[in-house]
């Protein structure tokens, strides 16, 4: 009798491991088609970035980029599109995850979650469509925004290791974002209420170094600014385009990205299983 | 061979200290249909979720197709399929996307997915529609895509929460002939519904489910047969024949304004003969006559204790 019990419950567990993958792929290529039908809430994560980009180089960038230390305080509006736009991208970033949590609770509240739920679909494909999906709508986001950086002054000065690294710490920054924003959406109790969690994300790059030095600051705005992820995800940015010293930024910035993923999965995935039955 | 489909024996579950199901025992046979049939807040969907793992049951044991629902949810869900109260589609993409991210997710490949989700949309009419938004859909098209989902891995057990609920008589009459040929084809079927002619069509036994309990279970001429109410009525010409009447047939009730007299009876024609031969020997005429046997509507009102509704209608 417990042989048998002990077969059944190998069998079809090994042949789901495998299927992880391929029902991830299933999940992201839905989540894909979504947001092609219906790119309303795509296309608003670019505007709101690229509007905020505008109004800072245009309207402060003069005054702002000529307060930077060391800056020609002629030359401001360049200093400062140069400045600020690590953190306009990260921004962008944070930004998406107010998307993600809206399309998460959206689904939630759909019967097809709870019809993936009676199929032997692993949870971690339902979440990884999510989060994939989201990742990739973020990154395409952050090359229209950095498309628009590019147009209106923004020099930057990588080579193409440099380039090459920026992207990836971009790309695994939005992953980790994405989970975040994956389980913000699951935690909200309505379609309503779901981007206002992921709308403290996006206060985050301006409490950093993103659009001012730190060092202007009161002390403990400074002291939160510092150790929030936000900071060295922006320097290592900067750092890669730019060529501003790096320090520890990337390790930092990388580790904080293990961090968020690790609590944005084991938070979603914790509330996956209670949330999806009505 | 012998393993029924669905054996539930014992099953509790409350929700923050409200009984939702109480001690509830349920036996489906493979390739029948049983209905669960019961009020609203009866218990018939938090059930059927348990039975489909979405919710965990407090205490007791239930198992499809042999497989715990508890301990083996993969056993289980590679054996079901659940049509729900609301339904489980994606209202984003189209009928035809849908049924293929189902062929997909349980993974057909890619040619058998695409033949058997062309099978599907000419099964449940809805090739004219299949590359059109959800958004477009009426609600039966949408019920019947749903089952269509559900359908996509002809899973042997099919779990369908009251799957008529708000569609119009004509759509109502489509699912049924789906169910009719599911059934045909040897899928189990367990079927909520709160209504009552529907459990008369399609179930081969019936669980009357009422506060969190199984009140009665049985054939649904089993389940008639449990409830008195068959009776035989007769209406005079005039009052002088009703007095005649009802001085033979003392058992009988007098109903003065109608003219009329309800005689109990078990429906059958031996019953019926005695009391027309007794009002023959004594020449009294009748007017009309009518024979009601107890449908499943007597059976619910006196089983779940709502007699007042429909009781002293009659």
């Amino acid at each position: 009798m417990t042989t048998i019990t002990a077969q059944r419950k190998t069998a079809p567990g090994t042949s789901r491991q495998s299927h992880v993958v391929a029902d991830s792929i299933t999940m992201l290529h839905r989540n894909l088609l979504h947001m092609v039908r219906y790119p309303g809430l795509s296309v608003f994560t670019i505007v709101g970035p690229v509007v905020i980009l505008l109004f800072f180089v245009f309207v402060f960038g003069g005054t702002l980029g000529a307060g930077l230390p060391g800056a020609d305080p002629a030359g401001g509006r360049e200093a400062y599109v140069a400045y600020i736009m690590p953190g306009i991208l990260l921004l962008t970033i944070a930004g998406s995850a107010g998307g993600t949590a809206t399309t998460v609770a959206m689904d939630m509240t759909e019967g097809i979650t709870a019809r993936f739920r009676t199929m032997a679909i692993s949870r971690a494909a339902v979440l990884a469509g999510h989060v994939l999906g989201n990742t990739i709508q973020a990154i395409i986001a952050v090359a229209l925004v950095l498309g628009v950086g590019l147009l209106i002054g923004f020099r930057p000065t990588a080579g193409a290791v440099e380039w090459f690294a920026a992207a990836g710490l971009l790309v695994l920054i939005a992953y980790a974002i994405s989970w975040l924003g994956v389980a913000m959406g699951m935690q909200a109790k309505s379609v309503e209420t779901a981007s206002n969690w992921p709308l403290v994300l996006t206060f985050l790059p301006f409490l950093s170094s993103g659009f001012v030095p730190t060092e202007s600051m009161p002390e403990w705005l400074q002291w939160f600014a510092q150790y929030q992820p936000f900071t060295p995800f922006i320097e290592a940015i900067r750092g890669l385009l730019l060529g501003t010293p790096l320090g520890w930024s990337p390790a930092l910035a990388v580790g904080w990205c293990v961090v968020i993923v690790v609590a944005g999965y084991a938070w979603s995935m914790a509330i996956y299983e209670r949330k999806s039955v009505r | 061979m012998n393993t029924p489909a669905i054996a539930v024996h014992g099953l509790r579950k409350s929700y923050g200290g409200k009984v939702v199901l109480d001690n509830v025992d349920l036996t489906v046979n493979a390739g029948t249909v049983t209905a669960l049939l019961g009020p609203n807040g009866a218990g018939k969907t938090t059930t059927v979720h348990i039975l489909s793992t979405l919710v965990r049951p407090d205490g007791g044991t239930a198992f499809v197709n042999g497989c715990d629902v508890v301990r083996d949810h993969d056993g289980v869900r590679a054996a079901i399929g659940l049509t729900g109260q609301f339904s489980a589609v994606d209202k984003l993409l189209t009928g035809e996307e849908n049924l293929l991210l189902m062929a997909r997710l349980r993974h057909l490949g890619a040619k058998r997915s695409k033949t058997r989700v062309v099978e599907l949309l000419e099964q449940f009419d809805l090739v004219d529609a299949a590359r059109k938004p959800l958004a477009t859909y009426s609600g039966g098209m949408q019920r019947r895509l749903d089952l269509a989902m559900t359908l996509v891995a002809t899973p042997s057990v099919i779990f369908l929460d009251e799957p008529t609920t708000g569609l119009d008589p004509r759509s109502r009459h489509t699912m049924w002939d789906i169910v009719r040929s599911l059934v045909a084809d040897g899928t189990t079927v367990l079927l909520t519904t709160q209504y009552l002619d529907e459990a008369d069509e399609l179930a081969d036994r019936i669980a009357v489910l009422d506060g969190g309990r199984i009140v009665a279970e049985g054939t649904p001429d089993e389940l008639k047969r449990l409830v008195p109410g068959g009776h035989i009525r007769l209406r005079f010409a005039d009052a002088a024949a009703l007095d005649t009447a009802s001085r033979l047939l003392d058992e009988s009730d007098r109903d003065d304004a109608g003219l009329a007299l309800t005689v109990p009876s078990d429906g059958g024609v031996g019953a019926l003969r005695t009391v027309l031969d007794r009002l023959d020997a004594a020449d009294v005429e009748v007017d009309d006559l009518s024979i009601h046997t107890p449908d499943l509507d007597d059976v619910f009102f006196a089983l779940t204790g709502r007699a007042d509704l429909k009781g002293t209608a009659s």
